[in-house]
């Protein structure tokens, strides 16, 4: 009969145990910390990807796929890891070792350790629907908690955006609004209610995402973009742009900024029954202006106000873009770069053409010719 | 015959109408067709031999200025979607 001690010398002397300074001396090795999650979470070695023991079989293929790549086992002490390193011989690891001492020695020899950033329990909890998908994960909400998302306008478009990128857990969502909310808008503008008629939008809107989700913090601007307050807001910092504006002049202002600043707009516009929706990558795909170079004349331009709206179209287009923002921020899917997704509510149908960045685009093209920002004067009223 | 989709700005001048029909084996014939059946739809987007500067013309998906522009072939299954920008966003 044997004892855990013969068991763990016996083990011990089959496999490869070496130091820190032999580990951080193999080229190309793969780093496994085969510790428990509570271990894992109070800190690890940099670049060592976590594989509990208990999930060690089932899961080291995944992570060293190429047996013949060195890999390195640690846990605690060096006792784990050497049972470790043993299975991983057994599975056909030719280049397997354990580092002696573990992580103990490691930190106590003030070698670097890395403190992850995880996630709190009511985090965990709020957002259990999203660590479930693999795309996402606990990765992915971190960064989702770490974006800021500027939405222009608080009206149609940007009452679902801002909504589900707070449901979503966005962590810093700037607003730019500068209306007060009146009974017409409450046909489609969800973010406001009967409670809030005649204050501010962006006042009403704040209210609605901090009921949803205090985790966000709102930064309102109570403002209409203009050349003379654009650079103060986007000096502010935003990852991403979500445009939800009701004019022309706001869209080309907004565009120019972006494209000089490196922000990627999600863009989605509306009229009756239908809807657009793209994303401009500032130098990846193309800028609004690759598209539509000037604004076109006042009777090609009418409003909501004018020709009316069907009350959920922008919920939907809001919320399509939403899913581009969520995409982005999070780095996962295909955004809708190069694309501009075109929706028909009446009918139910989407079309979808491909736009390209033109070379010879007034802003984002080789030789540009905007390099200011211009005030177009807005000749289309508006609600 | 193409069906040319008609956005929303423009349906007033094409009886209401959300697509229509047109023919023409390039964009060109496609929209001098389009502009003698519905003169006042086809003078918003093509005028004087050019497409207007505020309509963009797709074709199957593509944008014909990425093609060979008025010379951009078109079939007779191919659908040709007519573009102005909207600025609706409320």
């Amino acid at each position: 009969m044997t004892t855990y001690r013969e068991l763990l010398q016996r083990t011990k002397d089959e496999i490869s145990e070496i130091d820190a300074g032999t580990a951080q001396a193999t080229p190309g090795a793969a780093w496994v910390d085969v510790r428990e999650i509570d271990e894992w979470q109070e800190g690890h070695l940099p670049g060592a990807v976590h594989v509990p023991r208990g999930y060690l079989e089932s899961r080291i293929e995944a992570v060293a796929a190429d047996k013949t790549q060195p890999v390195i086992l640690y846990c605690a002490a060096g006792n784990r890891s050497a049972f470790a390193a043993k299975t991983l011989q057994e599975l056909g690891y030719e280049n397997v070792h354990s580092l002696a001492g573990g992580f103990t020695d490691w930190k106590r020899n003030g070698l670097e350790v890395v403190l992850p950033r995880t996630l709190s329990p009511e985090k965990r909890t709020r957002y259990s629907r999203h660590l479930l998908i693999p795309e996402i994960g606990e990765e992915g909400q971190l960064k989702l908690l770490d974006a800021r998302i500027l939405l222009i306008g608080a009206g149609g478009l940007g009452s679902p955006a801002s909504l589900y990128l707070a449901a979503a857990g966005i962590g810093t969502l700037g607003i730019v609004d500068a209306d007060i909310v009146d009974e017409t808008n409450l046909q489609r503008q969800i973010a406001h209610s009967l409670d809030t008629l005649g204050t501010p939008k962006v006042d009403s809107a704040k209210r609605a995402i901090q009921a949803l989700n205090p985790d966000v913090d709102v930064i309102t601007y109570r403002e209409r973009l203009t050349s003379e307050n654009i650079d103060r807001i986007l000096d502010d910092g935003w990852d991403i742009i979500v445009d939800g504006a009701d004019n022309f002049p706001t869209r080309y202002l907004v565009n120019d900024a972006s494209v000089w600043r490196g922000i990627p707009v999600v863009h989605g516009s509306i009229y009756r029954f239908e809807g657009q929706v793209t994303v401009f990558k500032p130098h990846e795909g193309p800028c609004y202006r690759c598209l539509f170079p000037e604004p076109p004349p006042p009777e090609l331009a009418p409003s909501c106000a004018e020709g009316g709206v069907l009350g959920v179209l922008p919920g939907i287009v809001g919320t399509l873009q939403t899913n581009e923002a969520i995409k982005l921020a999070a780095g996962i899917g295909e955004p809708l770069v190069g694309r501009l997704l075109l929706l028909d509510a009446l009918a139910t149908e989407f079309n979808e053409v491909k736009i390209e960045r033109r070379a010879d685009c007034p802003v984002c093209g080789d030789h540009p010719t905007i390099t200011e920002y211009i005030d177009y004067v807005e000749f289309c009223s508006h609600a | 015959m193409s069906v040319v989709r008609v956005p929303p700005v423009l349906r007033s001048e094409a009886g209401g109408a959300r697509e229509v029909e047109a023919s023409g084996s390039t964009v060109r014939e496609l929209l001098e067709d389009l502009s003698t059946r519905m003169p006042a739809l086809g003078s918003k987007v093509y005028g004087e031999g050019e497409i207007q500067s505020f309509v963009n013309v797709y074709v199957d998906g593509e944008d014909v200025r990425t093609r060979n522009g008025l010379d951009t072939p078109v079939r007779d299954s191919s659908t040709v979607i007519l573009l102005p920008a909207m600025a609706g966003g409320r």
